[in-house]
């Protein structure tokens, strides 16, 4: 071993000084970089950049009273951008709820998002028309399920394991240190190994569930949970977003060539709060935050864009750019309109439903018997 | 094994055993598409599972012990052997990830039907029925169906252990989204198999285990009844009893003994749970004025509650008693031994009916 070697299993690519140094553990996923050229390194980084100053002004109008709740990525942009980079365009994702630049990278309007949080629906858009990225889930772990189940479906389909990576599809499921101890998460690990499901659990271990810590959540790395379950388990550093990018394209290519599903754990940190309605001052030690601020994955890969050569006024563009984003947020925003009151009946159930079509006539009747009623 | 099928003629009377063939049950691929067969509701709904997964590939099955088995109670027998283990799934045992996965394939086009084997067995499933079954499509905007059937077997009269005798369907009736239904009889077991299967809205079906046995005619040329229609089962002019599922056959010998005693009882089969078909039971109450609900079930926020106080709201002055539930109690399903106590009896049908007339 050279001085410089890395025998920590964790993978990782860049040092949080942003220099490439892989660690032995990432010898077989070095191969996946060379799908990528320096106009995606510059669209990983813009991404990045790009959401978080979202996350900034979603917050802001969360505590302008402009959204019901935000919940921020702050610190998880690497895990994200390069695992959702690693998708192909006929794979389907399922997120939990803090995976904003996975929707916008699958070609979702972060807007859409906006729509859920500020209580004009419970949804927000279609997934067959956003890349493949489906709703949102707020029940911690239930889509592992859903990602699991659909993912049989493209083997029942034919649709994976054709030996074409251009048209075999896969499944990519997000979720979190925090529901890795729902029973939904472990079943869908057992039927993921028995039915070897082309799918990817991406987890995010940022450590905290609102406001308790991973290690009440698990006695082991998480990664090692998935070899009792009878996958491959790699951790990686969930804020390099090149290891992030390699070790899942990797896991989604072997997925959709029919070699069966696997877990990543990616180590992160949630920076800002669970939501904006919890306070972590309360329970969070300042120097475990100050740790990983000093690795953030922003500032890790532009130090590594800089070295690369990467011009200065590209940075400063992307900053721009981020801005103008924001601001097109905001106004748009503003203008989400409340939907009609008919979707409270409308889409309950695909066929008609007397007790259903009953209480939305008598709403009608009602509220157009008071004195400038709209019904 | 083999079985023995009777088939008849429509309109004709079976000469008993003239008309019997034995068939091992695998060759049911045979089964006309007209006609009758005398048939216990295993078998019907075996039937009627069988012809949904002819009429269309998108139709799976899910489910604990449903394939070489054939299931606990047999009611997926021989389907693996026609579909093959692609379309009939010996799932891993966790009610949750059975249902959770098969949201998956819903949303990926297919129609899963999944197997909870016991009604007890649906709670640890309950979070994935109740929290995301039941509202993908509202979620959605409606821009997906959730075409996905919940065979639950049901209810009391086998003399089992904890729950294997429960029936938990008001909490499902409770859940917008849902729908829910019960047969009483192997036709409609048949029939509403197929209607539930192709309805494009999750459908909670439970199965009373206690009629599973009872044969019964089943008419193969058409079902009479749409999925959510209730039905009048035997006519009368002086109470109405409303029930589902194996109460109905309780209901029906309720009405003879009062027939033997001069009371005429009309029976109505609910058939459907969510939504409930208020038309046959308020033109029923016109008839009678009088309303007894039954089921099994605990009868503290019941369907047989809920039917009792919509009566009420629309039929107040039709009725000449209060609406009386007649139910099982407010306790855990007891000990086999004792569950005669518990179940709603002929009697207590009766009990119920006399009080109701004696306003």
């Amino acid at each position: 071993m050279s001085a410089t070697s890395n025998a920590s299993p964790t993978v990782q690519l860049l040092s949080p000084e942003g220099v490439f140094a892989p660690s032995d553990s990432a010898a077989e996923f070095l191969p996946y970089l060379d799908r990528l050229t320096e106009a995606d390194y510059r669209r990983f980084y813009r991404d990045m950049v790009v959401v978080r100053r979202f996350d900034t002004e979603a917050a802001n109008l969360q505590r302008q009273g402009q959204l019901a709740l935000w919940v921020p990525s702050h610190g998880q942009e690497a895990a994200q951008v390069g695992s959702a980079y690693a998708t192909r365009p006929q794979d389907h994702v399922f997120p939990s709820y803090r995976e904003h630049v996975v929707g916008m990278i699958r070609g979702l309007d972060l807007v859409d998002i906006l729509r859920m949080l500020r209580g004009v629906t419970l949804g927000g858009w279609t997934p067959e028309d956003h890349g493949n990225f489906h709703l949102y889930t707020l029940v911690l772990a239930s889509q592992t399920l859903h990602a699991t189940g659909y993912a049989m479906g493209m083997q029942l389909d034919g649709a994976t394991a054709t030996g074409d990576p251009e048209t075999d599809q896969a499944v990519i499921v997000y979720y979190g240190d925090g529901a890795s101890s729902q029973g939904d998460a472990n079943e869908a690990l057992v039927f993921a190994a028995s039915y070897q499901t082309p799918q990817v659990f991406f987890l995010q271990n940022n450590h905290w569930a609102i406001s308790v810590p991973v290690t009440r959540q698990s006695r082991t790395p998480l990664y090692l949970r998935a070899g009792g379950f009878g996958l491959p388990g790699t951790q990686i550093d969930g804020n390099d977003v090149l290891a992030s990018y390699a070790v899942t394209a990797k896991h989604l290519d072997d997925a959709r060539a029919g070699r069966g599903p696997a877990l990543i754990e990616a180590l992160t940190y949630r920076v800002g709060a669970h939501t904006t309605a919890d306070d972590p001052t309360k329970y969070r030690d300042p120097e475990q935050l100050a740790y990983w601020v000093a690795r953030d994955p922003i500032v890790r890969f532009r130090s590594y864009l800089q070295g690369l050569g990467v011009e200065r006024e590209f940075l400063d563009a992307v900053d721009e750019e981020a801005d103008d984003y924001a601001a097109d947020v905001r106004r748009r925003a503003l203008d989400i309109h409340s939907p009609e009151k008919a979707v409270i009946f409308d889409n309950v159930y695909a066929e008609p439903h007397p007790l259903i079509q009953e209480q939305k006539a008598w709403l009608d009747r009602y509220e157009a018997s008071f004195e400038g009623g709209d019904a | 094994m083999s079985d023995t099928i009777v088939t008849s003629i429509p309109g004709q009377a079976t000469p008993a055993g003239a008309e019997a063939v034995t068939a091992p049950a695998h060759t049911e691929r045979a089964l006309p598409g007209t006609g009758t067969m005398n048939l216990p509701m295993t078998k019907a709904l075996n039937a009627g599972l069988r012809q949904a997964m002819r009429d269309n590939p998108k139709v799976l099955m899910m489910g604990e012990d449903i394939g070489p088995l054939g299931g606990v109670f047999r009611v997926t027998e021989g389907l693996i052997a026609e579909f093959g283990d692609k379309r009939v799934l010996d799932t891993p045992l966790a009610e949750s990830a059975i249902i959770g996965t098969a949201i998956g394939l819903a949303l990926r086009g297919y129609r899963p039907v999944c197997e909870i084997q016991f009604d007890g067995f649906v709670f640890p499933g309950f979070d994935q029925i109740t929290s995301q079954l039941a509202r993908m499509r509202n979620r959605h905007e409606g821009q997906v169906v959730m075409p996905v059937v919940i065979r639950i077997p049901y209810g009391g009269h086998i003399g089992s252990i904890e729950h294997h005798q429960e029936s938990p369907e008001a909490y499902f009736a409770h859940t917008p989204g849902l729908r829910v239904v019960s047969p009483s009889n192997a036709h409609d077991a048949y029939w509403m198999m197929q209607e539930a299967i192709a309805s494009d809205d999750p459908v909670i079906f439970f199965e009373p285990k206690s009629r599973y046995w009872p044969k019964g005619e089943v008419n193969l040329a058409k079902s009479g009844s749409p999925l959510h229609a209730s039905r009048v089962v035997r006519s009368g002019t002086d109470a109405t009893v409303v029930g589902h599922g194996a109460m109905v056959s309780v209901l029906l010998q309720a009405a003879e003994l009062a027939a033997a005693e001069g009371t005429s009882v009309e029976v109505i089969d609910l058939r459907s749970i969510s939504p409930i078909d208020y038309g046959p039971i308020l033109a029923s109450v016109e008839k009678t004025g009088h309303l007894v609900v039954a089921q099994e079930a605990h009868g503290f926020v019941s369907v047989g509650s809920e039917i009792a106080a919509t009566v009420m709201e629309k039929a107040f002055y039709l009725l000449e008693a209060p609406v009386l539930r007649v139910s099982g109690f407010d306790t855990p399903f007891p000990p086999a031994a004792v569950e005669t106590h518990f179940l709603p009896s002929p009697d207590r049908v009766l009990e119920a009916i006399d009080r109701a007339l004696s306003y």
